[in-house]
């Protein structure tokens, strides 16, 4: 088998044992890059030298006794709303275009750290707001099941150079499900960890109280090294969790149900949802079932308004958090011509250098945080937050954990929503309560749609820093399915 | 009877400092009118004895230790600048012709 089919964890573990070197691991996926990224378009940025000196000084490190982690070696795509040193940072948008930040993320500072080898920063919805990638200043990524559909989004080109095998991991972010959809439709693994659990330092701010870095990897393992490695407590990032980091990689080498008590979300079914969507993950339920867990309905009705509630306090927090591009420190400046006043300057560079989507966005906070609105829309949602954590809290009282369909449907074509604001927020249906409560959550595959082939999620949901629960059953749903389907679901997808 | 008139879309346009299109203020001001329709589904809810939650971790005043560490040099703090004068940021006049 070659380098690019194998895991991070074997990678690792034969860099380790000196069978291959760091450099050679990363030659051969930005061979895969070179050779796939015409039909992709996963990466924003590629420098095939930077990740090669990268590499090199990783095998320096090794050669030389420094003792590394299991991933020291492993190459990596990086999300581009991670600042990096060494390479560009635009969030997808023209108002950061060329620039290249000061100074490391945390996220990324820690996977440097780790001996981690960035192949580049992928592309992704501008700003992270999105469920398609379409939303990039510099054109969609696709899928790589079907190169005429999305790849999910915000983080699509993470996902999509994983399940296109240009990279063993990326990096994500989840503020609606911008780690979870994405991995759902390129059937892949994707996890949101518990809000707080990993740094939001140097992480280009969307909405600060949602914004959770996490991990996609084509095995649940693979996820659990990737978060193992980036996660615990910073104290740059005021909102980190002071607390040990669950033992997500010993959950996701134990996996086992037996005994749980796992519920189904009443809620999240009928109306809108794909029926090979529904089909997959009743079946999923059967198998979990099979494997000696005790399955339970369970009802969270405050779940229903989740998605409207997000679509006040995710555009209320982006507008404040915006404000910050003014074309004065960095960034795009746009008609600077000594006759025009900074507000002027500011605000013809603010519409040349946004999106339609990003500007949709910070004009609906805006809305819902003027005053006379304030109450009934930002305040209300506020209370919406605080009942559907009430939910969660109840169920858990019930059950370990919950599951349900990742996302209501498999990829859409690209353009068919790119529009349509509305049909594309429904794409993070059942991402949103776990953001919304801070709850740790995970997309793990579990078959094709009878309609169209195409790759089905479904979410495993825990409560605040439960991430080993979400990877104990993600692993056992692993190796059940890959038992019957004899190997794991990316064997299905088509030879690029 | 639409939840946002064109000319509150135009203000809220000023408010957020981007200067758009006659063209964009009709077409968003079409898409917010969806959008805040939707959202409103918020106030059905009954909720008038429920506390906010602005946030989703039970956390108050965190501080770090008030320590000098080094800080980024100016060249690099100005690396990014769209102009740059004497080691500071240059922007556009910010006071009225007047002044």
């Amino acid at each position: 088998m070659s380098l690019i089919h194998k895991t991070a964890a074997e990678l690792g573990a034969m860099i380790a044992a000196g069978e291959v070197s760091a450099e050679e691991v990363a030659a051969a996926h930005l061979d895969r890059i070179e050779e796939t990224e015409p039909k992709i378009r996963a990466f924003l940025h590629v420098d095939r030298e930077v990740t090669l000196a990268q590499a090199r000084a990783v095998d320096a490190r090794l050669r030389s006794g420094e003792k590394l982690g299991p991933l020291a070696g492993v190459p990596l795509a990086h999300k581009d709303i991670f600042v990096t040193k060494d390479m560009p940072t635009t969030a997808a948008s023209k108002i950061l275009e060329g620039w290249r930040p000061p100074y490391d993320a945390t996220v990324t500072a820690r996977l440097r750290e780790a001996g981690l080898v960035f192949l580049g920063k992928t592309n992704l919805d501008e700003f992270a707001m999105g469920s398609s990638t379409e939303n990039s200043a510099f054109g969609p990524t696709r899928n790589p099941w079907d190169l005429s559909r999305v790849p999910g989004g915000s983080s699509g080109g993470s996902s999509a150079a994983v399940a296109a095998y240009q990279a063993p991991l990326s990096t994500g972010t989840d503020t609606g499900g911008s780690i979870r959809q994405p991995a759902a439709v390129t059937g892949i693994v994707g996890m949101k960890p518990t809000y707080g659990g990993s740094s939001r330092y140097g992480l280009i701010a969307f909405a600060s109280s949602l914004d959770t870095p996490g991990p996609f990897a084509r095995t649940v393992l693979d996820a659990a090294l990737l978060q193992e490695a980036f996660s615990g407590h910073d104290p740059l990032d005021s909102t980190s969790i002071d607390r040990p980091v669950p033992k997500v990689v010993e959950a996701a080498r134990n996996p086992d149900v037996a005994g749980m008590r796992i519920g189904v979300v009443k809620e999240f079914d009928g109306e809108g949802y794909q029926p090979g969507v529904l089909n997959r993950f009743r079946e999923a339920v059967k198998m979990l079932e099979a494997l000696g867990a005790e399955i339970v309905e369970v009802s969270c009705p405050s779940f229903t308004v989740a998605l409207p509630a997000y679509y006040l306090i995710a555009p209320s927090e982006c507008s404040s958090n915006l404000a910050r591009f003014d074309a004065m420190r960095y960034g795009l400046r746009v008609g600077d011509d000594g006759t025009r006043s900074a507000e002027e300057v500011m605000a013809l560079t603010r519409a040349a250098g946004f999106g339609p989507e990003v500007k949709r966005r910070i004009m609906l906070g805006t809305y819902a945080l003027s005053s006379g609105y304030y109450d009934a829309y930002y305040g209300q949602a506020q209370k919406v937050r605080t009942l559907i954590a009430r939910d969660f809290e109840a169920a858990y009282q019930k059950v370990d954990v919950l599951i349900s369909p990742t996302t209501p449907t498999t990829a859409f074509p690209i353009g068919e929503r790119a529009d349509d604001p509305m049909a594309m927020y429904l794409a993070d249906l059942c991402t949103i309560p776990s953001n919304l409560a801070g709850n740790a959550a995970i997309s793990v595959p579990c078959g094709l749609a009878d309609e169209d082939n195409l790759p089905v999620g479904l979410q495993i949901m825990a409560p605040v820093l439960g991430d080993d629960r979400c990877y104990k059953v993600g692993a056992a749903l692993e190796k059940a399915f890959e038992a019957r389907w004899g190997g794991p679901l990316l064997k299905e997808a088509p030879a690029l | 009877m639409s939840a946002i008139t064109r000319d509150e879309v135009a203000h809220l346009a000023r408010l957020s400092r981007m200067a758009l299109t006659d063209e964009e203020l009709d077409h968003f001001a079409t898409q917010l009118d969806v959008i805040i329709g939707a959202v409103a589904k918020v106030s059905e809810v009954a909720a008038q004895d429920v506390p906010p939650s602005s946030h989703a971790l039970p956390l108050t005043n965190v501080f770090r230790p008030d320590e000098v560490r080094q800080s980024l040099p100016p060249q690099q703090a100005l690396s990014g600048a769209p102009a740059v004068e004497d080691d500071r940021f240059r922007v556009p006049r910010i006071l009225g012709e007047e002044m």
